[in-house]
């Protein structure tokens, strides 16, 4: 229990930090101002989703390797994760967009890929719930699962070529990121691996725990 | 050896008993036709619009059409267990996909190629000079939705709200398909047509990916 | 009915689990079947036979556990080459309602690469007494012609083991003792047979032994001293 605590704890102090850095620390971009602060939790939030999802990835390949629930528990955890991150780009994407292009939504590759994933890995949850026995729920997911994390670079990629064949708004003025901003961002980025490993742990815990439950009760009905 | 000879048996069983019902491929071609002639309702195109439009719309009846004929695949399989006796006598499950989905592929891609002439009709589009071409797009793009359709058809079988998901999985997972095969028959609809090889390479890319994740995992939907 | 090349085939389960969810189906079962018994398993609904058939077949994986067939070329899994080893007549019949009797036989026939098809599916359908309504599909069947053809389906391999889950289903007095007949052949050449059974009939009088099933344990067994005709009338009463 402590052990939590001390955890969370620690990511709460990083969020704060990586917070406050990108606020007062990072400089302010000179062509959108200060709405471009949002991007030190925007692209961070997509990359560190798309990690939870590839650690999904590994919790279903491992499940239908080993047949272990552990695995299983951690493809869920992960992928429910993942979603939470996908679902915070969704939401400062169109922030960024407003102010910075004057329409909410651009169908800008990146965010439209993330939009794409966002759909597979719901489909991925409701199948969950839609699967009674464990066993069965944790293989076809497993399945699902692959099949989802697979379509990831084929969905990139083909949104990216789609978007070059059309016009399209200009996200930086090229020649790279300023140092100070580069490191906000890698400090952000840390924190919010933390953030995603913790939360992906207290997920899998809480499966666990689920079990444990069903594995008394059916004890007590066999007594 | 073992898995060629069976694949065949099992195809032979697919096309014979859908051969003699008829059942999915009458209501899939309705269901496309529906789609194409109700879509000119609704905005009433002149032929430059249904060049920029065509290949979308149709490809977007495709998806709707794969998504529900292959709804039955899996579940026809179940209603005597016949899937159990095929997994009993089958070396290799893979074959089971094997077959089944060589026969939708089969099944989709008539239903397309019928489609075409409808379309040029209707639409006014003439597409016979492009015919070879469109027809390898509309191949590879019936057999990436066969793939991922028959397999996952698999997944819904044994799921609550069956009919509900089948679409539910497959329809954001064919995004990359969709986005390829329009492009590429919209490329051949041109007033000056052009085969794009980029977008027939990530449809060869989607379909290969896909059939390796069959080949790998399918077996373990099959089993109870 | 046919003649057997193959030997019986003996079966042995070793402390068989099979869980759905948080629900047993099977606790600690094992089981020996020696090559050439005839074995009644009953026991109420639900009682686990169907699943100890299933798992025996290879068509169930269990939870834990081992399943060992025992013939000729010593032991191995119930999915021998990984095709099932033994005939398999379930619950549902496993047929193809669209296809007609004699193309349901031959797509099996030719999954399970059975030597000679055309005369074997020849013999089997005039043993089963469906060669009139050979060409006929499926579905125009009444259940007991089904129930024949499944059997036929299930013997297309000379199988060695032969587990039926409650064959009599739908068939009249006179087809249960056709089936009895043809069963008795089989039995006395040496084909190892494991049934369950639904109350008695004129299928227990086959039986040398019997095992009762009660939610997913064994019950009660004739080898541990059981009685035979208290165990078959036991599930009869229930």
């Amino acid at each position: 229990m402590t052990r939590i605590a001390v955890a969370a704890l620690t990511v709460c102090a990083l969020i704060g930090i990586s917070t406050y850095a990108a606020f007062y620390v990072a400089p302010t971009e000179q062509t959108m101002g200060l709405v471009q602060r949002i991007f030190y939790l925007h692209a961070p939030c997509g990359m560190t989703a798309l990690f939870a999802f590839f650690v999904s990835f590994i919790g279903c390949i491992g499940y239908l390797l080993k047949r272990e629930s552990k695995w299983d528990w951690l493809a869920v955890a992960s992928a429910e994760t993942g979603m939470a991150f996908c679902t915070v780009v969704l939401l400062t994407g169109p922030i960024w967009a407003h102010p910075a292009w004057g329409v909410w939504w651009a169908w800008d590759a990146r965010l439209t890929s993330t939009l794409v994933l966002w759909l597979l890995y719901i489909s991925y949850l409701v199948l969950r719930n839609m699967v009674e026995d464990p066993n069965r729920r944790a293989q076809i997911c497993a399945f699902y699962g692959i099949f989802a994390f697979l379509d990831v670079p084929l969905v990139y990629g083909s949104i990216w070529w789609w978007r070059t064949q059309h016009p399209q708004p200009v996200v930086f003025t090229s020649g790279g990121l300023d140092p100070t901003m580069r490191k906000v961002f890698y400090l952000s980025w840390f924190a919010l691996m933390c953030l995603m490993a913790l939360l992906i742990c207290q997920r899998y815990q809480l499966e666990k725990t689920r079990e444990e439950v069903e594995v008394l009760k059916r004890e007590v009905e066999n007594a | 050896m073992n898995l060629l000879a069976n694949t065949s048996a099992l195809l032979g069983k697919e096309l014979r008993t859908e051969f003699r019902s008829r059942e999915l491929l009458t209501t899939t071609i309705v269901f496309v036709l529906l789609v194409v002639v109700l879509f000119s309702f609704t905005f009433d195109p002149s032929a430059t619009e249904s060049r920029r439009f065509g290949p979308g719309l149709l490809w977007l009846a495709f998806l709707f059409a794969a998504s529900l004929m292959l709804q039955s695949c899996f579940l026809r399989e179940q209603n005597n267990d016949t899937l159990g006796a095929l997994r009993l006598a089958v070396a290799d499950p893979f074959a089971i996909f094997l077959a089944k989905l060589s026969a939708n592929t089969l099944f989709l891609f008539l239903t397309e190629l019928l489609m075409i002439p409808v379309f040029t009709v209707l639409y006014n589009v003439p597409l016979l000079a492009v015919l070879p071409q469109l027809a390898l797009v509309l191949f590879l793009g019936s057999f990436g939705l066969a793939v991922t359709g028959t397999a996952l058809s698999a997944v819904s079988a044994q799921a609550r709200m069956r009919e509900l998901m089948l679409p539910l999985l497959l329809l954001p997972l064919l995004t990359p398909l969709l986005i390829a095969s329009t492009e590429a028959t919209a490329a051949l609809f041109d007033v000056k047509p052009a085969l794009r090889w980029d977008w027939v390479a990530i449809l060869a890319a989607f379909d290969v990916v896909f059939l390796t994740a069959v080949w790998l995992f399918g077996e373990y939907l099959l089993e109870e | 009915m046919v003649s057997l090349k193959a030997h019986g085939t003996g079966i042995r389960l070793e402390n068989i689990e099979k869980r759905y969810g948080s629900i047993y189906a099977l606790k600690q079962v094992s089981l020996e079947i020696a090559s050439g018994e005839c074995v009644a398993l009953a026991g109420r609904n639900g009682s686990g036979k169907t699943t100890l058939l299933r798992i025996a077949a290879g068509l169930v994986k269990p939870t834990s556990g081992r399943v060992e067939l025992l013939d000729a070329q010593g032991a191995h899994g119930p999915r021998n080459g990984t095709r099932a080893a033994a005939g398999f007549v379930g619950h549902a019949t496993m047929l193809y309602e669209e296809l007609t009797a004699e193309e349901n036989l031959r797509l099996f026939a030719r999954l399970l690469a059975v030597p000679d098809a055309n005369i074997r599916i020849a013999r089997l359908l005039r043993e089963v007494g469906l060669e009139e309504r050979r060409g006929s599909q499926v579905r125009t069947f009444s259940r007991g012609m089904r129930q024949r053809l499944a059997i036929a389906r299930a013997l297309l391999r000379e199988p060695g083991l032969l587990l039926l889950d409650e064959p009599a289903t739908g068939l009249d007095p006179s087809g249960t003792q056709w089936l009895a007949g043809q069963l008795r052949g089989l039995r006395d050449a040496g084909c190892t047979i494991v049934m369950s059974l639904h109350g008695e009939s004129a299928l227990s009088e086959l039986a040398g032994r019997a095992v009762r099933l009660e939610r997913g344990k064994v019950a009660a067994d004739t080898r541990e001293g059981a009685d035979l005709s208290a165990i078959l009338a036991f599930s009869d009463a229930r």
